[in-house]
């Protein structure tokens, strides 16, 4: 006789904690073929601001470490993924219904993007920074850095590949975020939390919430302690309302992308999340 | 007599032959606007310069069509060596003809003679040489190879800096390829109608620059037109918000250049007579209408009252009045309405509680005029410690350690410049380093240079202008062709989004 | 020399630093002066040298500038002869204008002193009272390598052949080793050997060579030194080394002496030295002093030009402004 499983609560992922809503919802997740998977969280308003909360407490520290630090601490969410690559192939079967090869590309590409990013961690200033040749006695640099907080809606036709690659490049420059995972496919979302939990990512850093899109956005679209907005997976939202909300405080907003190229991995998407400061230093022998 | 009252020395305007009214320059011409005219004034004297003309929307129509067709048609095909000796052609036309231009920016700005001289045309030239420079040079800016002008720019510009502002939006976006329709300030369009005539000497093709005058109706009708690719807006922050809203949806590419209150951090170990000298170059300047003034002095509290002392003595020195004379340090106001806002927001600081001081100065009878003023005992909820005055008005506060002199300077909407002093190397970098400001200066301030980028964080605005930064705003990688095409359709409610958001807000002012 | 001995007493520096004046107090009272930003300080100059400085106000400046003159001849070539010439065109600059003011003081070697004194016979004397003065330079100038006693000896020499004022050198070579109690010694004793036997002074330049001192902190602090010590001037150059005078320099030495006053209510001079030869040069001076220092300041009390060639171009530029049209070389004299 077979051992009876023994199924995951889905819960949310805030401030490195795994808060169920404090709306006390859940929706129902189904497989590809209409069988119940799991009852997810479903994020409210209130855990959208407790998100914005903990990324703006983990904005400091996470943008500060050296980008070394940064690389090194990403690379170790790729090894744990490695790790667990059976658990995520199961998941996206059950939920996308595809093969298991099939399944087994996605992780694995993820995992080799969530790499790629990682190297670009103590790099990325060189190529999109400079010295600049004032013309005067003066020490001239551009360095790009991190904007800050960053809501992303995922891409939501992805269970793990559109999620990583819309999170990893925010995170390479030190930028927090809160990211509203694939309404229909989120299993992955909150499996990885569980691999950021026991990684070397300060908690805050990353906070993962599941539930609707359409009812989340725009309340992160309007706060104004979020300083870009990533609408990647917002293409079937009313998403031009959302950059009308975001525009009140100037905040930079993508717009979404479709089909399988969204997000496809490029430096863009991680100089889109930093800010250029120049600085200027007087010079002189005297 | 005092000998610190120099006698006059005034510049002359002999060599300004200024037409009585100017049109529209749309495809290389000048033609009459539809709407009805205008008057541009001296700040100075409030005595009419010229007639201007107002774009209707029509008129905006056809600059715009004037601008597709020179870049479908010419601008686009040329190379990118023939475009920089377009751009090269212009900077020498503006170094020749430089007296000129600062004297008509003078006059028509109210900015001292010897900032339009010394400072903006110079800058204006520097500009157009250093970008002309990038023309044939675009596969190095970072985006691969041959990366492509995005077609049309609108482009809307303030009056604190006319001619020079102009520069920042029209060498870059010639260089990268675009063709251009740029709108002056209502209260400042002389030099762009100058520049409009160097143009025509520099034998560009006809439409690669269309220069409109108007008021913010017309700089609307500009951003909002549905052939325009990419719009670049300086001003303010509430102008830049209703940009932003009403290209929601489109797939323009937008820079936006806006307020801000920057903050001058001076330390105990600074060098103090400098620190003076850039405190003054930090809010005096241009008359305090710089968006990246240092209009916040952080002061060390342990210094404070000597840094107040030093400063006042200095600020004595400064001559107030006529734009023209080559001893002013300080000109006029721009318009009535900006002097208002300056009055209104300095009685909220008395208000407030906190206490006023300007040096003995006579303010001539006629035109906008604003003494140096400074606040000392200014509370950071105050709102001349938040609000932008755009004036030549300090407001100084104080601090105890370099952490707390972090948190003050960063605890504003805005992020567009800040100023450190210290003799500390180590010190500088680390405050710089967090600092959340696009333009940090050590031990210096004000400081402008076409290779340096330049722009905010925040509610300061997103995009740089200048260096490398500056032209990729006006780029696209050649693989963004099909990344555009995978950009998601604008699905619901777009119409319905853009009439929430008409709500209109004044133009025109940065 | 020990390096915590007591160095001399000098009021000046024992009010302003402390009673326990000791080479490392001194030292540590020059080191904790704010520092000079190179490039602020230099745009600072170069602003107040872009004044333009037109009709009324030019006439005051140019007749200023002759006032604040201290004409000066110091070669190795120099014999009374050629110092009676100096001193006769000390007294008339422009013999075609009686109007044309004259200048401060005279500036030669010490040997050359009793010359300069015959020679202006009764118009020796201040300029408050229509005289010119005679200024010595001493202390083994230009390098100061001597003994102190020799030093001392060249001082005193000067001033009992009658100079006026003594423009000494300081030990460069002491300050850019760090012994500054050594060189404040120094203008202590030079300013003793200043006395003469009625009780009256001499008045000391202290020349701090800046072109030597090489960076604007060491010019700064070596001003502070030199008037903690009891300078009445202090003074940019010899004229013998490049750079000499610069504007950037003088003005950060206006500044000094404007936070002496505000520290002290004492006034003291400043003489820029060398390498002014154009009146164009001469007014972004008196700017510099009017708006740094103060208007009080341009007077020859407080602030002088060593200079030579300064003279005749300031000359030709007044002969312009009184005719109205420009002048040349043959029509002013040469000494």
């Amino acid at each position: 006789m077979s051992r009876l499983a023994v199924p995951k609560t889905y819960k949310l992922y805030v401030g490195g904690t795994f808060p169920r809503s404090e709306s006390g919802r859940v929706y129902e997740v189904v497989g590809a073929s209409g069988d119940f998977l799991a009852n997810v969280a479903k994020a409210s308003r209130k855990d959208a601001r407790d998100a914005v909360v903990a990324a703006r407490s983990a904005l400091s520290g996470w943008s500060k470490a050296t980008g070394y630090n940064r690389g090194q601490v990403l690379y170790r969410i790729a090894e744990l993924l490695e790790g667990r690559r059976a658990q995520f192939v199961a998941e996206i079967v059950s939920i996308e219904g595809v093969t298991v090869a099939a399944a087994t590309a996605q992780v694995d590409e993820a995992i080799d993007r969530w790499i790629w990013y990682a190297g670009w961690a103590d790099k990325y200033v060189q190529v999109a920074g400079n010295a600049n040749a004032v013309s005067g006695p003066f020490f001239n640099l551009s360095v790009p850095e991190a904007t800050g907080v960053v809501a992303i809606i995922a891409p939501q036709d992805s269970s793990l590949l559109g999620f990583v690659s819309a999170v990893a490049p925010a995170l390479v420059a030190g930028n927090t975020v809160v990211v509203v995972a694939s309404e229909r496919l989120p299993l992955s979302a909150v499996s990885l939390s569980e691999v950021l939990a026991t990684s070397d990512v300060p908690g805050g850093v990353v906070n993962i919430l599941t539930g609707s899109p359409a009812e989340i956005a725009p309340w992160l679209a309007s706060h104004a302690d979020v300083n870009a907005l990533d609408l990647v997976g917002a293409g079937d939202l009313d998403w031009v309302s959302l950059q009308i909300a975001a525009a009140e405080t100037l905040m930079r907003v993508f717009p979404p992308e479709n089909g399988p190229d969204a997000a496809a991995p490029s430096l863009e998407r991680i100089t889109a999340f930093t800010e250029t400061k120049t600085v200027w230093h007087t010079k002189s022998l005297l | 007599m005092s000998f610190l009252e120099y006698a006059p020395a005034p510049e002359s305007t002999a060599l300004l032959n200024l037409q009585s009214e100017y049109g529209l320059f749309i495809n290389g011409e000048f033609t009459a606007g539809s709407d009805p005219t205008f008057s541009t004034i001296s700040p100075a004297t409030e005595k009419h310069i010229a007639t201007i003309a107002s774009a209707s929307t029509g008129d905006v129509d056809a600059a715009v069509a004037a601008a597709r067709a020179a870049y479908d048609s010419t601008w686009s095909r040329l190379s990118g060596r023939d475009r920089g000796k377009y751009l090269f052609r212009i900077a020498r036309l503006v170094q020749e003809r430089a007296r000129e231009l600062a004297v008509a920016e003078s006059l028509d700005n109210g900015k001292p003679i010897k900032e339009s001289r010394d400072v903006d045309v110079p800058l204006v030239a520097a500009w157009f040489f250093y970008y002309a420079g990038w023309a044939d040079k675009l596969d190095h800016a970072g985006l691969g190879a041959n990366p492509r002008a995005l077609g049309v720019a609108a482009q809307v510009i303030p009056w604190n800096f006319p001619l020079l502002m102009l520069a920042w939006k029209i060498a870059p976006a010639l260089a990268a390829g675009n063709t251009v329709v740029l709108k002056p300030a209502e209260t400042t369009p002389l030099t762009a109608l100058l520049f409009a005539e160097i143009v025509q000497q520099a034998g560009l093709p006809a439409g690669v620059v269309n220069i409109i005058t108007g008021a913010g109706a017309t700089g609307r009708a500009l951003v909002n037109h549905p052939d325009v690719n990419k719009v670049a807006f300086t001003g303010s922050t509430s102008v830049g918000r209703e940009i932003a809203r009403s290209l929601a949806g489109t797939p323009k590419k937008l820079t936006l250049e806006l307020g801000g209150k920057g903050a001058n951090i001076v330390f105990d170990d600074a060098p103090i007579d400098q620190a003076v000298e850039g405190i003054v170059r930090g809010i005096f300047f241009n008359q305090g209408h710089v968006c990246c003034a240092g209009s916040r002095l952080l002061v060390q509290e342990n210094i404070h009252d000597e840094v107040v002392e030093r400063l006042k003595v200095r600020m004595a020195t400064l001559r107030v009045g006529d734009p023209l004379d080559k001893n002013t340090d300080v000109g006029a106001i721009n318009s009535a309405e900006q002097l208002q806002r300056i009055r209104e927001l300095s009685d909220i600081g008395d208000a407030e509680g906190a206490e006023r001081w300007s040096p003995a100065c006579e303010l001539p009878s006629d035109g906008f005029w604003f003494a140096p003023t400074i606040f000392t005992n200014v509370a950071t909820s105050s709102r001349i410690a938040r609000d932008e005055i755009f004036g030549p008005v300090l407001s100084i506060l104080t601090f105890r350690t370099p952490a707390e002199a972090i948190a003050k300077a960063n605890n504003t909407p805005y992020g567009l410049s800040a100023g450190i002093w210290s003799d500390k190397g180590s010190k500088i970098l680390a405050v710089a380093d967090k600092l959340r400001a696009g333009v940090i200066w050590a031990n210096t301030f004000n400081q402008f240079d076409p290779a340096s980028p330049f722009g905010g964080y925040k509610e300061s605005g997103y995009g740089r202008e200048g260096g490398k930064q500056g032209l990729t705003a006006y780029l696209a990688p050649a693989a963004k062709a099909t990344a555009a095409a995978r950009i998601a359709p604008a699905v619901k409610a777009v119409s319905a989004a853009k009439a929430k958001s008409a709500s209109a807000a004044k133009g025109g002012k940065k | 020399m020990s390096i915590d001995r007591i160095v001399s007493t000098a009021s000046r520096a024992i009010e302003v630093v402390g009673g326990d004046l000791t080479e490392s107090s001194l030292k540590r009272y020059l080191n904790g002066i704010p520092g000079v930003d190179a490039v602020g300080l230099e745009a600072r100059a170069a602003d107040l040298g872009s004044r333009s400085i037109k009709t009324t106000s030019k006439a005051w400046a140019l007749d200023t500038i002759i006032s604040l003159i201290d004409l000066t001849t110091l070669e190795g070539a120099d014999t009374p002869g050629k110092v009676r010439s100096l001193v006769s065109k000390g007294l008339t600059p422009d013999a075609t204008d009686p109007s044309c003011p004259r200048v401060a003081a005279v500036c030669v070697y010490g040997d050359m002193v009793p010359y300069a004194v015959e020679a202006l016979g009764a118009f020796h004397g201040d300029s408050v009272d229509g005289g010119i003065n005679v200024a010595a330079v001493a202390t083994a100038f230009p390098s100061g390598r001597a003994s102190l006693s020799v030093k001392l000896a060249d001082t005193a020499d000067a001033v009992a052949a009658g100079a006026d004022e003594i423009d000494m050198v300081i030990d460069r070579g002491a300050f850019l080793s760090g012994r500054y109690g050594q060189v404040f010694d120094e203008i202590v004793a030079v300013r003793e050997a200043c006395r003469r036997a009625d009780g009256s002074s001499a008045h000391l330049k202290v020349i701090l060579e800046t072109g030597e001192l090489n960076t604007y902190d060491n010019v700064r602090r070596a001003s502070w030194l030199a008037i903690l010590a009891g300078a009445d001037f202090i003074k940019t150059s010899t004229g013998k080394v490049a750079p000499a005078a610069t504007l950037p320099v003088t003005v950060l030495m206006l500044e000094v002496v404007r936070d002496w006053y505000r520290l002290t209510g004492e006034k003291i001079g400043v003489k820029p030295a060398g390498g002014i030869r154009a009146s164009k040069d001469a007014i972004k001076y008196v700017v510099a002093v009017a708006e740094t220092a103060g208007e009080e300041w341009l007077q020859p009390h407080l602030f002088r030009f060593g200079a030579s060639s300064l003279l005749n171009d300031v000359l030709l530029q007044r002969q312009k402004l009184s005719s109205g049209h420009y002048s040349g070389p043959d029509y002013v004299t040469i000494d």
